[in-house]
């Protein structure tokens, strides 16, 4: 036995020495291990004058929706909305924020409320560009977080879920249609 | 007993097995340890060079980037993409126009960047067609060939399409003489000598627009030009073009072309040409030859058909053309950074000559000649020749330079890369290429300021470089740094066939100035639709012209009805979106046609002979958005003579109105 593990030794030193003979032709450390990923930065990050702007970009330039936009980048949701869409995004206005009960806003922003603020910016979004000509009394709209909204037609008024459309502006990846209150799904 | 003699045996058997690996510099370990760092661009990260490469066989151009060799963009430019729908759109077709009519291919050999100051300054790239001679510009705003000027009187137009270093000119030297365009060219073949001619072109570059124009062409003895590269510096107003065949052999050129010991760079004084043409000593001659523009404002090309050219004819005139003898078949004709060292490359020698300007200018004026060859001063070898590089391989063919007084040599024939110094002609490095190196390209590598750091080797023959891809094998480009004494392989890459000259520019010359949109309110085409209400569809006898839209996610119209057999359709498609990077595709079944592919704010057409009755879908064939597989539409064919009422549709908006409401 012990001239097994002996003969086993030399074997491992003669093999070292036939991989020791290859060392000059060894790659010194992999610097490729070393290169660190640069951190994700989504279609957001995107720098781009030129071009209409994205829904995003529409919002961030409104002073009305200031409360939108924080609660966009809360709920890391931004990127989303500058990617292609196409969307049909409804914005409440930072007054119809303000109709909420008092603290609603700071409670949802919280980082341990993400899921749900992303739920309820997620049932302002439909993919796919729907027109205020497009609309019929009583249609319903498939949201991006899988529940619907009703539009309203009457007397040419528009309203979803009660809410009315009081603005519409085009973007270059779909349209934002500015309503005076927060619509509130059904899920948390 | 046993056990041990095994393990002895598998002791032995690995040793045997790893051996080999031991094995100095094969192929795959010529690259060592810290090349993928070199080379290894970062995802989400920018490459350093924009690098264009001729696309030879392909007709195009193709753009990488440098050091990762990722493939940014094939530009079409001679040969027709279905892909971009060039050549197949209505806009596109006239820039493939030539006196020979619509030609959907040819042989993009060359590329040459712009210069100002002798520098590269990245506004275009011009490339050659070597089988029906052209020159096309193209803009590196857009990435789109703009310009294409045809050739008269050439053929083979290989000693193109190379610039002087304010981009005066863009120089067009024939490969094969020929009768010029305007003789009787009905002429036996053996006449050569008595009736064939070189023509050398000069094509004037617009200094702010780029327009290019034959300013006139220069009628040489007949051989054959193979390379061309301008003067600079000091060295300005000259341009040396490698003469082959000087044999003048029309048959047979392998063996009958090799006759002479030596072959000629011709060296022209073109300012002193242009004086001749100033002072009215040229001749307008009847000539026939396209010139082509595409424009961005009206998104179409047009095409021109010219009908004469300024010629001067260089035997007229002893103090325009001097011959230099140069070794064995010239081919690379290249010039240093200062202007004061022309490299010529003979394909079959085994030396490289180096002569010098000022020794070039002290010959002619002291006149060490050694005869005429048809009519131009020969000038004596050893009064041009600077010297020699001895023994530098076998086969040199091109030449470029890294700004630091070295120059890089690449051989066919002993299949390597050779580093010299320019000043002490010795050989400095060697390095093996794999395989059959044709051009080198070095970053600004023929310009006043290289920016060296790297050089490519593009080859001819890749056999067991990457995998197998049944007979016909990718070419290959291999990146060198040079950034040390010694050259460094540090990538291989396959490249669109067949590369041969390259040019590279750092990044920020041109990453800036890209465009990103065309504006849709200054959108001049005849057919653009502006708006989806200015939709409709337009009879005209049996021209049926559908003014459609694209916007996420929908074509307007997408219904269509009342187009009979016999019609002509034309789908003038513009693209509303003003959002960089978001292109709409257009295609409808069966045309024997292609996809148009339009950018944001453009129009392009597409026309379309239906050659049945029915219904015919079309739909975009680029994934725009999430409902992409929504935009889609129909299109209904009636027969001749039918009375279905000519009708387009979207939604509920019929003709372009939408429904009464309640």
């Amino acid at each position: 036995m012990k001239k097994l593990t002996s003969l086993f030794a030399s074997m491992v030193v003669c093999l070292s020495l036939l991989l020791g003979a290859c060392s000059e032709e060894k790659a010194t450390p992999d610097p490729q291990a070393e290169v660190s990923q640069p951190a994700p930065v989504g279609q957001s990050g995107v720098s781009d004058d030129v071009s209409q702007k994205d829904i995003v970009k529409v919002a961030v330039g409104s002073k009305d929706h200031t409360t939108l936009v924080a609660a966009l980048k809360a709920a890391d949701y931004v990127d989303v909305l500058a990617n292609a869409g196409p969307f049909t995004v409804f914005a409440p206005t930072n007054a119809a924020f303000a109709k909420l009960p008092a603290g609603t806003v700071e409670d949802l922003v919280k980082p341990e409320k993400k899921e749900t603020l992303r739920n309820i910016l997620e049932y302002h979004v439909s993919v796919g560009v729907y027109k205020t000509e497009q609309f019929t009394d009583g249609q319903m709209l498939d949201q991006a977080n899988s529940e619907k909204v009703k539009i309203g037609v009457k007397d040419g008024k528009i309203t979803v879920n009660g809410a009315t459309i009081i603005a519409s502006v085009p973007a270059a990846n779909g349209i934002i249609h500015v309503i005076d209150g927060v619509l509130l799904p059904q899920t948390k | 007993m046993k056990t041990k003699l095994h393990l002895a045996m598998i002791a032995g058997l690995l040793a045997i097995v790893l051996l080999p690996s031991c094995k100095p510099k094969d192929t795959s370990s010529a690259v060592t340890g810290d090349a993928a760092s070199k080379s290894y661009v970062a995802p989400g990260k920018y490459d350093e060079f924009y690098n264009f490469v001729s696309g030879g066989f392909s007709g195009q151009m193709s753009c990488y980037g440098l050091p990762s060799g990722r493939l940014l963009r094939v530009i079409p430019v001679f040969a027709v993409d279905p892909e971009k729908g060039w050549g197949y759109s209505e806009e596109t077709k006239p820039m493939l126009n030539t006196s020979h009519g619509f030609v959907p291919w040819d042989d993009l050999h060359h590329t040459e960047m712009s210069q100002t100051n002798g520098e590269v300054d990245g506004r275009w790239v011009f490339g050659n067609a070597n089988n029906t001679p052209r020159v096309a510009r193209i803009d590196l705003t857009t990435f789109r060939t703009v310009e294409i000027i045809e050739l008269p009187n050439s053929a083979g137009n290989h000693s193109s399409p190379f610039i002087t270093e304010n981009t005066e000119y863009v120089i067009a030297g024939t490969r094969f003489s020929v009768p010029s365009d305007n003789a009787d060219g009905d002429v036996a073949i053996n006449t050569y000598k008595q009736n064939f001619k070189g023509y050398l072109s000069f094509i004037s570059v617009g200094k702010d627009d780029g327009k290019m124009d034959i300013a006139f062409q220069l009628a040489c003895p007949g051989v054959n030009f193979d390379l061309s590269h301008a003067g600079k510096g000091k060295s300005h107003g000259w341009f040396f073009f490698s003469c082959y065949n000087t044999e003048q052999a029309n048959s047979l050129l392998e063996v009958n072309a090799s006759q002479r010991d030596k072959d000629f760079i011709m060296a022209v004084n073109w300012k002193k040409a242009e004086e001749y043409i100033k002072a009215g000593k040229g001749k307008k001659v009847p000539a026939k030859y396209a010139h082509n523009t595409y424009s961005d404002a009206t998104h179409s090309a047009t095409s021109e058909m010219k009908t004469d050219v300024m010629v001067l004819d260089t035997k007229e005139f002893t103090d325009i053309c001097y011959m230099i003898p140069c070794p064995k078949s010239p081919h690379g004709c290249d010039v240093d950074p200062t202007g004061e060292y022309i490299v010529g490359s003979g394909k079959l020698a085994a030396l490289i000559p180096v002569f010098s300007f000022d020794k070039v200018q002290a010959a002619i004026a002291n006149k060490a000649f050694d005869g005429q060859f048809d009519g131009i001063n020969v000038i004596k070898y050893e009064a041009a020749l600077y010297g020699e590089v001895k023994k530098p391989g076998l086969g040199p063919l091109h030449t470029e330079f890294d700004g630091k007084g070295n120059a890089y040599t690449s051989f066919f024939v002993s299949s390597e890369v050779v580093k010299w110094n320019i000043k002490d002609l010795k050989v400095l490095d060697r390095v093996p290429t794999f395989y059959s190196v044709g051009h080198l390209c070095v970053p600004g590598g023929d310009s006043k300021k290289p920016f060296g750091k790297y050089l490519i080797a593009y080859n001819k023959i890749t056999k067991d470089r990457f995998l197998p891809t049944g007979p016909e094998l990718s070419q290959s480009a291999q990146l060198f740094d040079i950034s040390g004494e010694k050259m460094q392989m540090i990538l291989d890459f396959p490249t669109i066939g067949e590369p041969h000259y390259a040019q590279a520019a750092p990044a920020d010359l041109i990453r800036k100035n890209q465009v990103k949109i065309f504006k849709i309110d200054e959108n001049k085409h005849a057919y653009v639709t502006k708006g989806e209400k200015e939709s409709k569809v337009v009879r005209e006898g049996n021209k049926v012209h559908v003014y459609m839209t694209a916007i996420r996610s929908h074509f307007s119209p997408d219904n269509i009805e009342g187009v009979k057999m016999g019609d002509e359709v034309y789908f003038h498609v513009t693209n509303l979106e003003q959002d960089w990077d978001v292109p709409h595709g257009f295609a409808i079944k069966g045309a024997i046609n292609a996809e148009l592919l339009i950018m944001p704010g453009e129009t392009a057409t597409l026309k379309w002979i239906p050659e049945k009755v029915g219904i015919f879908p079309m739909y975009c064939t680029d994934f725009c958005s999430a409902l992409h597989q929504e935009m889609q539409g129909y299109i209904r064919v009636s027969p001749a003579g039918s009375n279905v009422p000519l009708m387009f549709s979207l939604g509920n908006t019929i003709d372009g109105k939408a429904p009464a409401t309640k």
